[in-house]
């Protein structure tokens, strides 16, 4: 799950971790208001969406670039209302664009130096690692990459928590000192405590910038959370933009289904998640791509079955879908019912090949084979792949 | 022999009265496996399936009848609490079912089971499975949430971070006439308690075991970690498989760890690395039991 950027301001601003001075805002006026309340400083007005690649994209309605630099309230007011309600693309947001319902009036600050600063769970040694870097405001893989020795890391202990002299040891390897030193330790300590408050599994600023008015700031961050605890955090939660997901992702999860859109044109419908990547790879080995990741969960119900079968119709790019089960526990009858069910709903347009194994396998077939419907039965994964391969081809 | 649970393992079952532990449990009890007791604060005095006691707390489970080994079902919530309590029971092997457990839990249970005695498989996980005598593999012990009839005792150690792949490969290994000495799912979460390394090491001393399957997905470096000390340490021939080799970059593929955060943990990488490590590695999942029998010379 991703949050916007006046979102993330607003977890700095409850953990006190300190970012410039900005203002959300919805209309023309609001932005107008909040240039107000910052008059003096230099400001910039950002549309809100999650692609990156604002400052270059461009609107739909001609309108050049979704961040600049504002001189007046009115300005404000100007370009909130060239950006509001409007459709950004970015290069990352692809032709079809993103709808900006927000933009934020932020100050634009005078950087001294950029850093890098993030913490991520390793998975490693199981315990948060913040990593580190006087190279800040490019890309760490590139940092990492080109000059390690200037990546610093430090592992904090899963029980006691990030202690002061690992935040000197980090300011001091940064060479950072006197008042600056004091800031940052202040800021990294209120950003440890954010990471673990609201179960992060990653958190990255970069940069986090030093002004020439002898500031300490986070200028740009990103987060990630931790979908499994998302269950004691309903304020995160309830930032989720469903607007900015994939459509069809956001159909499959109010199913409880895992559902990851891809790019190519076999659909495939499985339970398990491990079993459904390699029914992804399958289809790949075979010439085919894989339109989506889907595991209906090992306890799928008819009505699962049904809603997965119509997100999958729903891609216009599926020429054809390959149902993989292996039916341990779960009866694979029902999962025939559930196709059938389906496909009885929304018509069976392209070619379906079914591999059912596993527990109540034969009445599965059955099912299958009496609906009247053209399906085409497979005995191995190998098997229904290549079928399936064929069928679109 | 086989590892780490026989027919003779007196299982608890921790979270026996909602609906998913307590199916099964029931299909444990079909399967022939000693379940011995089940805790929920809250019933103990009541039994389950008429004859297996329930108790309040792992302890007076523990206490009462003896068992070693406890399956947890517990809801993501208090999943954490269900396994630190069975380790403060002295359960010496703790299996954690539950899917969604948070991460920050995990690193804390983790942390926790340091130098402790107690070995705890997953979370996220199908559980083991070491296959009975009898027909269908009928007698063995099933912990957790496998098919027990795929099985089929015999000489080939599985183990896999996914439910559904295991099934694949032991369904594949038992149509072909090989059985398994025992089926391991170390789960499929970032922070697990066992790993692909621990439980090769397990089999590579157990005498019952001849070869093994080993089957990883994207994600991590366990299996790159597992295969380089098999390249130096186990004589046992074995067989990989890495799924994933599809996934996009940067997307978790349902299980919480199977996800790509770089070049090293792709399924390419793994596959690569295991081959350079002496497995065997299937092209196709479809491939997993044929793979393993060539290099094994059967």
């Amino acid at each position: 799950m991703n949050i916007h950027e006046y979102q993330a301001k607003e977890l700095f601003d409850r953990f006190q971790v300190p970012s410039p001075k900005g203002k959300v805002a919805s209309t023309p006026e609001e932005a107008s208001a909040a240039a107000e309340e910052f008059a003096g400083a230099k400001l910039v007005i950002k549309a809100q969406v999650h692609a990156g690649g604002r400052g270059k994209g461009h609107f739909k309605n001609g309108f050049q670039g979704g961040v600049h630099l504002i001189e007046s309230p009115a300005q404000a007011a100007e370009y909130a209302g060239k950006m509001l309600n409007e459709t950004l693309v970015t290069v990352q947001t692809g032709e079809e664009g993103k709808l900006v319902r927000k933009v934020m009036v932020a100050e634009a600050v005078d950087i001294t130096h950029e850093y890098y600063l993030a913490i991520l769970m390793d998975r490693a040694t199981c315990r948060p690692v913040i990593v580190a870097s006087t190279e800040g405001g490019m890309s760490i893989e590139d940092v990492a990459h080109d000059t390690p020795e200037k990546i610093i890391r430090q592992f904090v202990h899963p029980l006691l928590g990030l202690q002061g002299y690992e935040i000197r040891k980090l300011s001091a390897a940064l060479g950072l000192s006197g008042d600056i030193a004091k800031q940052f330790g202040k800021l990294l300590a209120n950003l440890y405590k954010l990471f673990i408050s609201l179960d992060c599994s990653m958190l990255e600023i970069n940069p986090l910038v030093t002004t020439p008015d002898g500031r300490v700031l986070a200028l740009d961050a990103k987060f990630g959370f931790d979908d499994n605890a998302l269950f004691r955090h309903p304020e995160i939660v309830a930032m989720r933009d469903t607007s900015e997901e994939d459509p069809r992702e956001v159909a499959a999860s109010e199913f409880d289904l895992n559902y990851i859109g891809l790019d190519g044109n076999i659909a495939c419908l499985v339970n398990g998640a491990g079993l459904a990547m390699a029914t992804m790879d399958i289809i790949k080995h075979y010439g085919g791509e894989p339109a989506n990741f889907l595991d209906v969960g090992g306890g799928a119900s008819k009505e699962q079955v049904t809603a997965a079968f119509k997100i999958i119709l729903g891609d216009p790019n599926v020429k054809g879908i390959l149902i993989n089960i292996f039916g341990g526990i779960m009866d694979c009858n029902v999962i025939a019912e559930g196709v059938i069910a389906a496909a009885k709903e929304t018509g069976l347009p392209i070619p379906l090949v079914v591999r059912l194994e596993g527990n109540n396998v034969e009445a599965g077939k059955a099912t299958l084979g009496e609906s009247g419907l053209n399906i085409v039965s497979a005995d191995t994964m190998a098997d229904g792949a290549q079928k399936i391969v064929a069928a679109v081809q | 022999m086989a590892i780490l649970v026989d027919e003779n393992t007196k299982l608890l079952v921790q979270g026996i009265t909602g609906s998913f532990g307590a199916r099964h449990a029931s299909l444990s009890l079909a399967y022939g496996t000693k379940l011995v007791a089940g805790v929920t604060p809250g019933k103990g005095g009541h039994n389950f399936a008429d004859f297996v006691p329930i108790f309040d707390t792992v302890g007076q489970a523990v206490e009462a009848t003896g068992a070693t080994a406890s399956a947890i079902f517990v809801p993501p919530p208090f999943a954490a609490d269900a396994i630190l309590e069975a380790l403060d029971a002295g359960v010496e092997l703790i299996v954690a079912i539950t899917e969604g457990i948070p991460v920050m839990d995990m690193m804390r249970v983790k942390e926790a089971m340091k130098g402790s005695k107690s070995r705890l498989i997953g979370p996220n996980c199908p559980g083991i499975v070491t296959p009975g005598h009898g027909e269908k593999s009928h007698g063995g012990c099933r912990i957790g949430i496998a098919p027990g009839y795929i099985h089929k005792r015999g000489n080939v150690g599985v183990v896999s971070r996914s439910g559904t792949l295991t099934y694949e490969a032991v369904w594949q290994l038992t149509q072909l006439g090989y059985g398994q000495s025992t089926c391991v799912g170390i789960g499929g979460d970032p922070i697990n308690g066992t790993s692909h390394l621990d439980v090769l090491q397990m089999f590579n001393e157990d005498p019952e075991t001849e070869a093994i399957i080993m089957i990883g997905e994207i994600g991590g470096t366990a299996e790159v970690e597992a295969a380089r000390w098999a390249k130096e340490n186990c004589k046992k021939p074995i067989a990989g498989f890495i799924a994933g080799a599809t996934a996009p970059p940067g997307r978790r593929m349902g299980h919480a760890g199977a996800i790509v955060g770089g070049e090293e943990d792709t399924a390419q990488a793994k596959k690569k690395i295991l081959a350079e490590c002496g497995i065997a590695v299937a092209e196709t999942p479809s491939d997993m039991a044929t793979t393993l029998l060539e290099r094994w010379g059967k």
